[in-house]
Order: structure tokens, then sequence, then C-alpha cells
């Protein structure tokens, strides 16, 4: 197998007591930090940088773990640049923003590293909740139940925990060692169960749980990737970029990369698979897109990574066959334009570019099966889990949901910050 | 073109950056590579009965990712034979005759006192110091600051140095006294050629909080030593300048303390000092810094006309007033330029918990501009300090500047607060929020 630590530099390394002393000295300590008020779960950061600073490196970890209790994981997923760096007032003078990820990092890594026990775990309520999902909203769910007392059990249709954080985020932004090494140390402190490879499907098993239980949270996430529904989908070497990524991360193979290969998409999975196939020796690897440049949903940042990299952005053209026999061999395109504000096929602009690999990053499937068969469960038109935003609780009083099946797919943090939010919702409901 | 050269109470030097007595000055070899880098004279570690050291001798302050802004020591005195010492500054003056090399000393008895300055005059050097600063080791031997403390016995050893002497002779003193200008007064009764000033000041660098002892630490033990450092460079400043001023001791000064940049040398000069001194400094950076120091006091020279150092020594010194003479009409406002303003809002926070709450927040909680509240503003400055961009924050000027009247002024008219509730306070010329009011934020 390989190692895909060395195939994968970490792009925010673990930083060294000398960089995170220098670097925690130059934070301003703002009022009303804007960097705690653009994270998802309000860390402290200020705090936990003067706390570095000051040589207090297990309190800046209870800083973080007392807001976020997957701090090492967000730290390192983070789309930083957008949230608590972008937010930092020194940007605004053209001066590097803190390094607040990698600070974070720092710490929650130390704290996991010394087994830091932050929290008393009460004696039990009595009461039991099942998760569904060990992904960063069943286990940050799960950690708010623990500390009131509640016996939890999360039921995990993969073998391993973490959910997207271990099999779907890219293998330079978190090493699978260390998105499984936070679980384990939470699991160690909090003392939730997770029972593995036990999916609940349908709606026996369910039934099962909502009687056993007094409360379900769904931290279920989103399915496999969208079809696009175009012909020649079929072929083997057109997959989806979640399974792709999936494939990397959790069984590396020594076969090489193809040698062309073309992602479909504009978001930031496209981007991450794109860079994977690069850094893995992809010849020519493009990115398409059939809106333009700036419409993508991708952050600036990366497209930047991907670019540098050496992905290639095409974009105003959308495809409409996979090409090939047997195999891939290509992918028609379609040129496209606005007009009045619609996107529109340029008629006659068809083109072919040559490939061996099809990765299609045009989004996850819902889960809209599992949550269909749930009496009193209402989704939106997308097929989205709808919550009570301070709460959790879906519109059947013992369902609670978060993540990206109720947010459509956005970050770890908000996943991280959605589980917290409905374990403190669960208790509120219980405890009436 | 500027011109550095000085002539120090009759020391002539290049220019008036000299090194210090330490460690910087412990042998020939380092004052020679010295002055080849440009330092325009150096105060040889202190000479007299060599002494034996412990390790470790250095303590220091960081802060916030600087290192050393404030440093320690408890090393003694020269730890090297004379002959030894008296050998290289001889070699040293052969080579550079128009450095200033300096021989500090501190021993005990006349006899001692008469034989070493005698000794160092042989071998050639341009003046004498005088230790009589020094606050740990020797002080408890009688010496060092021991004497400097003790103006009758400084002016009654300066006296016997007097009599030998026939090469400048300069008094070092120490901070740690009530009235620096006490002891300045007895060295210039005795016929010193000049003061130089501050030694270390006797300190706790830090206490190692788990073994439970001060730095530095020898085996399980320490002990205290002095300070010195950037972060001494105030107190230092404010001894130059009580003793530039006073009538009695009117001979010239060497300035000392935190000395690490040409900024630093130059706000030394302006109170008076007619020659600085560095050696912290180079025990951090090494003798290069000199690059800096005199391109910059050059640069400094020429932009304000000045060709030489005399004529802008002590130019500051007219302006430290007593405050009873300051103009209690001369008004200033902050003013924030929003367009620089970053939003940190450490001003807010600043006046707001740590001066007279005349700083508010926006209404509109996107707008992270904070506004001054001008009734509420005294004028302190403390937002323009803390203020992390330059210039954006500025105080403004707001009164006409015609009318000028001081505390001393008023209370020649009795127009003073007298008693405790008197209705001239000045406190009343601005709002103060009730106590109950902290809880409602």
């Amino acid at each position: 197998m390989q190692d895909n630590e060395k195939r994968f530099p970490q792009i925010k390394p673990l930083m060294n007591s000398s960089e995170a002393y220098y670097e925690s000295s130059r934070c301003l300590f703002c009022y009303n930090a804007p960097c705690t008020i653009a994270c998802p779960t309000s860390i402290d950061i200020p705090l936990f940088i003067r706390q570095i600073n000051n040589g207090n490196l297990t309190g800046a970890g209870k800083t973080i773990y007392d807001s976020n209790y997957l701090g090492n994981t967000c730290a390192k997923v983070c789309p930083t640049e957008v949230l608590c760096e972008g937010a930092c007032v020194f940007t605004k003078v053209n001066i590097k923003a803190l390094a607040i990820g990698r600070l974070q990092n720092f710490a929650t890594n130390n704290a996991i590293l010394t087994k830091q026990k932050y929290f008393e775990i009460p004696n039990p309520n009595g009461k039991s909740v099942a998760i569904i999902g060990a992904g960063p909203a069943g286990i940050s769910c799960a950690c708010e139940l623990r500390k009131a007392g509640y016996q939890v059990d999360i039921f995990e249709a993969k073998s391993n925990p973490s959910g997207l954080a271990l099999h779907g985020v890219a293998p330079y932004k978190i090493t699978n060692r260390e998105a499984l090494m936070e679980v384990e140390y939470l699991r160690e402190q909090f003392g939730f169960n997770i029972i593995y490879n036990t999916r609940i499907a349908n709606i026996e098993d369910v039934q099962k749980l909502e009687t056993k239980y007094d409360a379900v949270f769904l931290g279920i996430g989103l399915g496999n990737s969208a079809e696009i529904k175009i012909n020649g989908e079929d072929k083997p070497e057109c997959i989806g970029a979640t399974e792709f990524i999936e494939q990397i991360k959790m069984n590396p193979s020594e076969e090489p990369i193809a040698r062309k290969v073309i992602v479909l998409g504009g978001g930031n999975t496209a981007m991450d698979a794109a860079s994977e196939c690069a850094r893995l020796g992809a010849e020519k690897v493009i990115v398409a897109y059939r809106r333009s440049e700036k419409e993508m949903k991708a952050y600036y940042f990366e497209y930047d990574l991907a670019k540098v990299t050496g992905v290639t952005g095409m974009f105003n053209i959308a495809p409409i066959e996979i090409v090939g026999g047997n195999n891939v061999e290509g992918v028609k395109f379609i040129r496209t334009e606005h007009v009045d504000g619609k996107l529109r096929n340029i008629q006659g602009s068809e083109f072919v570019l040559d490939c061996d690999l099809v990765i299609k990053a045009t989004g996850q499937m819902k889960q809209k099966s599992l949550i269909a068969n749930i009496s009193g469960i209402t989704m939106d038109e997308t097929g989205r889990i709808l919550v009570n935003e301070t709460s959790g609780q879906t519109s059947n009083p013992k369902y609670f949901a978060g993540g990206d099946a109720v947010n459509g797919g956005a970050e770890v943090v908000n996943a991280t910050a959605e589980g917290k939010i409905a374990g403190i919702g669960i208790h509120l409901f219980l405890s009436r | 073109m500027a011109n550095l050269k000085i002539n120090f109470a009759g020391i002539q030097a290049p220019n008036p950056f000299w090194l210090a007595s330490g460690p910087p000055t412990n042998s020939g070899y380092q004052i020679m590579k010295a002055f080849d880098q440009g330092w325009g004279g150096a105060v040889w570690k202190t000479l007299g009965v060599p002494v034996v050291n412990v390790s470790s001798r250095y303590g220091a302050i960081n802060h916030r990712g600087n290192r050393v802004v404030g440093f320690n020591n408890i090393e003694l005195i020269t730890d090297r034979r004379l002959c030894d010492n008296l050998r290289e500054m001889e070699e040293v003056k052969k080579y550079f005759p128009d450095h200033a090399v300096i021989a500090s000393l501190m021993v005990q008895t006349k006899k001692e006192w008469q034989q070493i300055v005698q000794d160092v005059q042989n071998a050639g050097a341009d003046g004498i110091e005088l230790n009589f600063g020094c606050p740990h080791g020797m002080c408890e031997r009688g010496m060092g600051s021991a004497v400097g403390q003790e103006p009758e016995v400084l002016e009654l050893i300066t006296s016997w140095v007097m009599e030998v002497a026939k090469i400048p002779v300069i008094v070092k003193l120490t901070p740690n006294i009530s009235d620096i200008t006490e002891p300045a007064q007895a060295a210039r009764r005795a016929g010193a050629n000049a003061i130089s000033l501050i030694n270390t000041i006797q300190s706790l660098v830090g206490v190692d909080i788990d073994k439970f002892v001060t730095y530095p630490i020898v085996e399980n033990h320490s002990s205290n030593g002095g300070y010195c450092g950037p972060a001494v460079k105030p107190i230092a400043l404010n001894m130059v300048k009580n003793c530039a001023q006073h009538p009695l001791v009117q001979i010239p000064i060497s300035g000392i303390g935190g000395i690490e940049n040409w900024r630093d040398a130059v706000e030394f000069l302006l109170l008076g000092a007619s020659s600085v001194q560095v050696c912290t400094a180079v025990m951090h950076y090494g003798f290069g810094i000199i690059r800096d120091m005199t391109a910059g006091l050059e640069q400094y020279m020429d932009s304000h006309g000045f060709e030489t150092i005399d004529q802008f020594v002590g130019k500051a010194l007219p302006n430290v007033k007593h405050w009873e003479d300051l103009n209690l009409k001369y008004s200033i406002k902050a003013s924030i330029n929003e367009e620089k303003c970053i939003g940190c809002q450490l001003c807010y926070i600043a006046c707001e918990d740590g001066a007279h709450q005349a700083i508010d927040l926006n209404d509109d909680k996107n707008n992270r501009i904070p506004k001054i509240n001008e009734e509420n503003c005294v004028g302190c400055n403390l937002c323009s300090l803390i203020c992390p961009v330059e210039d954006c924050i500025t105080m403004v000027r707001k009164d006409d500047g015609n009318e000028h009247l001081t505390w001393r002024q008023r209370t020649e008219a009795n127009d003073v607060p007298t008693t405790f509730d008197d209705a001239l306070a000045g406190g009343n010329s601005h709002t103060v929020p009730t106590p109950l009011e902290a809880l409602k934020r």
C-alpha cells in the first residue's frame, strides 16, 4: 500500500514551538475579535493564541475544545482563508493574517498527544441517544450529550469514523492518522460507543432505534456523487469525485494514475480531485466548468492551489457525452454563454477533449430514501432535512439532525457546530 | 556633512559611540575588532583584583517574540590578570591611537587605587572610569554601588584618584539611589572630569516557577543581579536629564542604559549626554550594529543641519519642565482616520476599561470603526499609543493656542482644588458612568 503521508505533504504542517511562539506573538488580541465572529463554532481565538504565547498550551487546548469538539480536525481542514484568517484585521493593511489554523493545530495536537482530559463526564442520567453517522456532526453531538450524562451509541455504516473528514477531505489537508486520532481521543475522554459496519438503511432499523433510545440524531451526510445524465457516463473510467477521493485515501494503489484527466465541476471537491490527480503524476488535468470562472463555487485559494499543482481550468464548456468504446477516450463538450442571465449552449460549438479518466464533481446526492421512511420529518425541495436552527430538532420531535444532510454540504466546522447545537437541543428536549 | 568627532572631557574619539565596560570589552581582541568595525571608544571591562565567576550569569526578559528586551547579569569585574589586560591595552592603543580607550577600575584601598591608576596610564589609556555602580557581588565587598550610594565615600575615593590622575577621570554612577544628582555633585566636588550613567539596576529578572528559584540559576540557587537592556532606557534618560539640569553638576555626561540604535543615542545626546555607551545590544547583536548607529546619526544630523555633536547636546533640556509649569489650557482630542482603521477595537477597549470611556463602538455591528466621544476625551494619548496602525489615531489640537495657564499660576491665584470635595476637581469636566452601568453592558 502506498504511504499517503509521503505522497501528499501537508499544506498546513504542524508548527514547531518556535514558530508557534513567534506567530502567536503577532496577535493583537482584538476586542470582540473578528476571527471569533467568523468562526462557525465561535472559538475564543485571541484567548487561545495568548495562552500559547504565555506558555499555557494545555489551557489553549481547553479553550478550543470548549467551543469545538473537533478542534484539531477543523484546524487542519477549515477554509481558514475565508473564515477566521480571512477576518484577521491584519489583512486590511496587507499584513499576513495570523496562521490561526496552524496555531490551533499546535494546541490541539498537543492536547491529543498528551491525552488531556478537559471534561468531567457525570454519572449516567438514565437516558440514551442513538446517533446515525460517526462523521463530524455525529461525533460532536455525542460529546455534548456525554457531557450531560447520556448513554450514546453511534451507528456507522463504514468501518471507520470521521465521515468526510477521513474519507473525503483532500489528503494534503489532513492525514488519515490525524482524522482518526482525534475521534479516538474524544471516544476515550467522553466514552461514547461507535458501532461500525452498521448501516441504518430501512424503516425497521430506524424503528428499533426509536423504541430503544430516547432520541435519535441524524448525522447521515450525503450519498454518492450525483449523476450528470449524459451518454457514456457508465464507462468504468468515469467516476464520482467522492468515490475517487475515498479510493485514494482508504485504498491507495500502486497503479499509476491516468495520463489525462478531466474533472467536471467548479466546486471545492472538483479542485481537490484535480489537485490530487496532478500530485499523483497525471500529465494533464483539466477542470471543466460549464459556467464562467467567476461563478465557480470553489474558493479562490482552492483554485489557486490546483493551478499551482499544474491543473488547467476551462470555462463555459458543458459535457454532453463521454466518448469511447468500452473505455473512456474523451469528453464531448459544447460551449456555453450567458444570454439574458441564462446559461445557453452555443449550437455547433461541440468539440472533444481526449482523456482516459473522467471525474464527476458535480455534487453529492441526498439520502432521501431513509428520511422519507421516517414519519413526520420534513425535507425541503432539494432533499435537505428541515430543522429548528437553534436546537437541531426536526419536525418529528424525537429526531434531531445536523451536518451535510441538513445544510446540503458545507464544511466540517459547520457540521461540528450543528452537531453540538443538536446535542444541547436534545438535552433541553429530554430534560423538560 | 556631519562630523561625528567628539572631545569628551578631554578624551578624543572619532564618534560618540563607545562600548560600555562589560563582557564585550573583556579583551584587547574584542576591542580591536570593535574599533575595526567603527566603534569610537571602549571602556575596558573593569580592572582590579581578578575575580572568580559563576555559571550561569545572565537572565533575560522576552516580550511577545522579542528576545532580551531586559537583561540581567551576575557577572563580576574582570577575571583576567591585570598584567595581561595592560599588555593588551598597550597593543590596542598602538593600532588605534585616535580611538578612546578608557580603563574602568574598581579596587578597595587608597594604595590600590593610586597604583592601578598609574598602571593604566602607563599602558596608554586615554581616560579612567571609576566603577561605583555595580550592584551585585562587588557591593557586598564594599565596592561598586556601595560606593556610589554614599556620596561622601565616593568623593573621598575620587579625590584619591585625582591626586595621581594625569588623564580625564569619569565617575560611573549607580541608579540604585533616590537622588542621582547627589553622587553626581560629589563627583564634581572631588574634581572628576565627567560622570557616566547609569550602571545596572539591582534586580531579580524572573523566577523559575517550577523550580522555585530566580534567574539566573546557579545549581539550585540564584542571587540578585544588575538590570539593563532596552527596558531601562527611560530610567536612564531621566537620570541623565536630572544630572544635566543640575547647576552643581555641570560636567560632561556619558549616557548609558538600553541604547541599541542611533535614535536611542540621539535621545541621550539631546538630554545632555555628550558620548554614549553600549553593552547589552552588542551582547545581543554583535559589534555590527555600529553601522546602523553611525549612518543613522549622520543622517539625523544632516537632516537637522547639525555639523557637530556639540550643536545639539542638551537641546531638549530646556523643554523638560516641572509638571506645575505645563500649560493646562493646551487641549488635544483623539481623532481616528477611518480610512486607515482596521477595526481591531483595541482603542475602544483600552479607553473603555483603562481610561475615560471616550470611545464608542458603532451602532452598526458590521462597522467596526469606533467613534471618539470628544466630550469625554481628556487627550491622554492612550488610544493613539496602542493603535497598531501607523498614523491612524492622531491627537488633534483643539485650543487656539492663545491661552496659557499653569498649575503654578492657578495656585498663586487661589484657583486650585484644596478640599476633598472641591468643585474645582478636574474630573468634573467629563462624564463618568455610574457603577451599575458596568453590569448593563
